[in-house]
């Protein structure tokens, strides 16, 4: 999966999700200062990653995330294997 | 082969409510931040103990089901919270409500207690020793609040529920179940100093309020409760499509919306009354039946999934066929005593001993 297709996929998942508003979306956008992300919607949005690219994002990774580029380098990554 | 069904319910809710307002009066908490990430308005909070209240729904329970407490041959109270722990709180509602023909016990699996308890009160059925289980939620959950910390205060009231279970050759009644236990995950949710672990004499109050890692205990639950509710409907032998209706326990509204997901059942299939009560632990799956009952949310045939997530970290689903009546035999006039203080004046103690109180 190219990465441009990850942040597409990345982007519809807050809007759906998290009902976040896709313009405020970028990737340097912070989810709890910026979009206003709870710690619930973090934990929402990491299971709804998982069921969507079939990846497994342990606590201890998923502790650091803090932005969108962030979450979704951690995508790519695992998709990269 | 026969089976165990649901035959009569009930549910005993406490006068006093303690709302988001309230709390707001000596807490820096918001209704705004609590009703968006657990969905509760309001708890209640109880002017008499654990057994009162599991007592006024079992009474409830065994008019709406025609029997007597003399019928009952066995009685399991769910409970964390119990008025005592020798005796039983079990041994109390026995007491209370006259039952001489029936044993009692506690069954402690903090939220999932109801669930199990129904599973092993349903094999009791099945198993042929036992004709009438009255199967018992009840929790004096405040108890435990500890109003300095704002995270798990908010979370919890009192209450109780009640069914009872009796044998039936008919197609209603358990179809299938699923009893789990995470207890690798037990520090996430937990009470740490209440019991023989805690040091009595050292120990600070906070070490005897509940503690709890939310972010954790709520994927866990999302997880568990989403994954035990598909795997007790495909071990029922049923359609996805027909089940009528989820009674979740009612402990956060998201988990509810994302375990509702997880079986594809749109809202009106779910049944959802958090706002008013907050989690009650055990208490809160027959409180929700009976309401569910009361507005006419199951009917004739129904096929009801159950699932719940608590302390332990334990989980229990399970599937049940409701038989045809879906109207109490009869009522119970019993009712709760008067509340003889306010709300605010029954959480004294609490304040007393962890701290914090309105100014």
């Amino acid at each position: 999966m190219e990465r441009a297709e990850i942040e597409a996929k990345f982007t519809q998942l807050l809007v759906s999700e998290l009902g976040l508003d896709e313009a405020k979306i970028n990737p340097e956008a912070r989810f709890e200062e910026d979009l206003e992300v709870d710690s619930l919607g973090v934990v929402e949005l990491l299971m709804a990653l998982e069921d969507e690219f079939d990846v497994t994002i342990p606590d201890e990774e998923a502790e650091n995330l803090a932005t969108v580029r962030q979450a979704v380098e951690l995508v790519v990554a695992k998709l990269a294997g | 082969m026969t089976n165990a069904a649901i035959t009569g319910w009930g549910k005993a809710l406490p006068p006093s409510v303690l709302s988001n307002e309230d709390l707001e009066s000596f807490m820096d908490t918001s209704d705004e931040w609590i009703t968006s990430r657990t969905g509760i308005k309001e708890r209640r909070i109880s002017h008499v103990e654990t057994s009162d209240m599991a007592t006024i729904a079992a009474h409830r329970a065994l008019a709406a089901a025609g029997l007597e407490p003399h019928d009952v041959d066995l009685i399991i109270v769910a409970t964390c919270s119990p008025d005592t722990l020798i005796p039983s709180a079990a041994a109390y509602v026995q007491a209370k409500l006259g039952a001489k023909n029936a044993g009692a016990v506690d069954l402690n699996a903090a939220c999932s207690g109801f669930i199990y308890s129904l599973v092993f009160g349903a094999n009791m059925i099945r198993g042929g020793t036992h004709k009438r289980v009255l199967v018992i939620g009840a929790e004096k959950l405040h108890y435990y609040m500890d109003f300095t910390d704002r995270t798990t205060s908010v979370l919890f009231g009192d209450g109780a529920g009640a069914v009872v279970l009796e044998p039936t050759d008919g197609d209603e009644g358990l179809l299938s179940s699923e009893l789990g236990m995470d207890g690798d995950a037990s520090e996430s949710l937990c009470i740490p100093g209440y019991g023989t672990r805690g040091d009595r004499v050292a120990d600070a109050p906070s070490e005897v309020g509940v503690r709890m890692d939310g972010p954790e205990v709520f994927r866990r639950a999302v997880t568990m409760m989403g994954g035990a509710s598909v795997r007790v409907v495909e071990k029922a032998g049923i359609a996805f499509e027909a089940v009528d209706i989820l009674i979740p326990h009612q402990a956060n509204q998201r988990i509810i919306d994302a375990t509702a997901r997880k079986l594809k059942l749109p809202s009106e299939r779910v049944f959802m009354n958090i706002g008013d009560y907050g989690n009650t632990s055990a208490a809160t799956i027959p409180i929700a039946l009976t309401e569910a009952l009361e507005q006419g949310r199951i009917r004739p045939g129904a096929n009801i999934v159950f699932a719940a997530f608590g302390g332990g970290l334990s989980w229990a689903a399970a599937v049940l066929r409701w038989g045809q009546r879906t109207e109490p035999l009869g009522t119970s006039d019993v009712d709760f005593p008067p509340a003889d203080r306010t709300t605010l004046e029954l959480l004294q103690p609490n304040f007393d001993f962890f701290g914090l109180e309105p100014q």
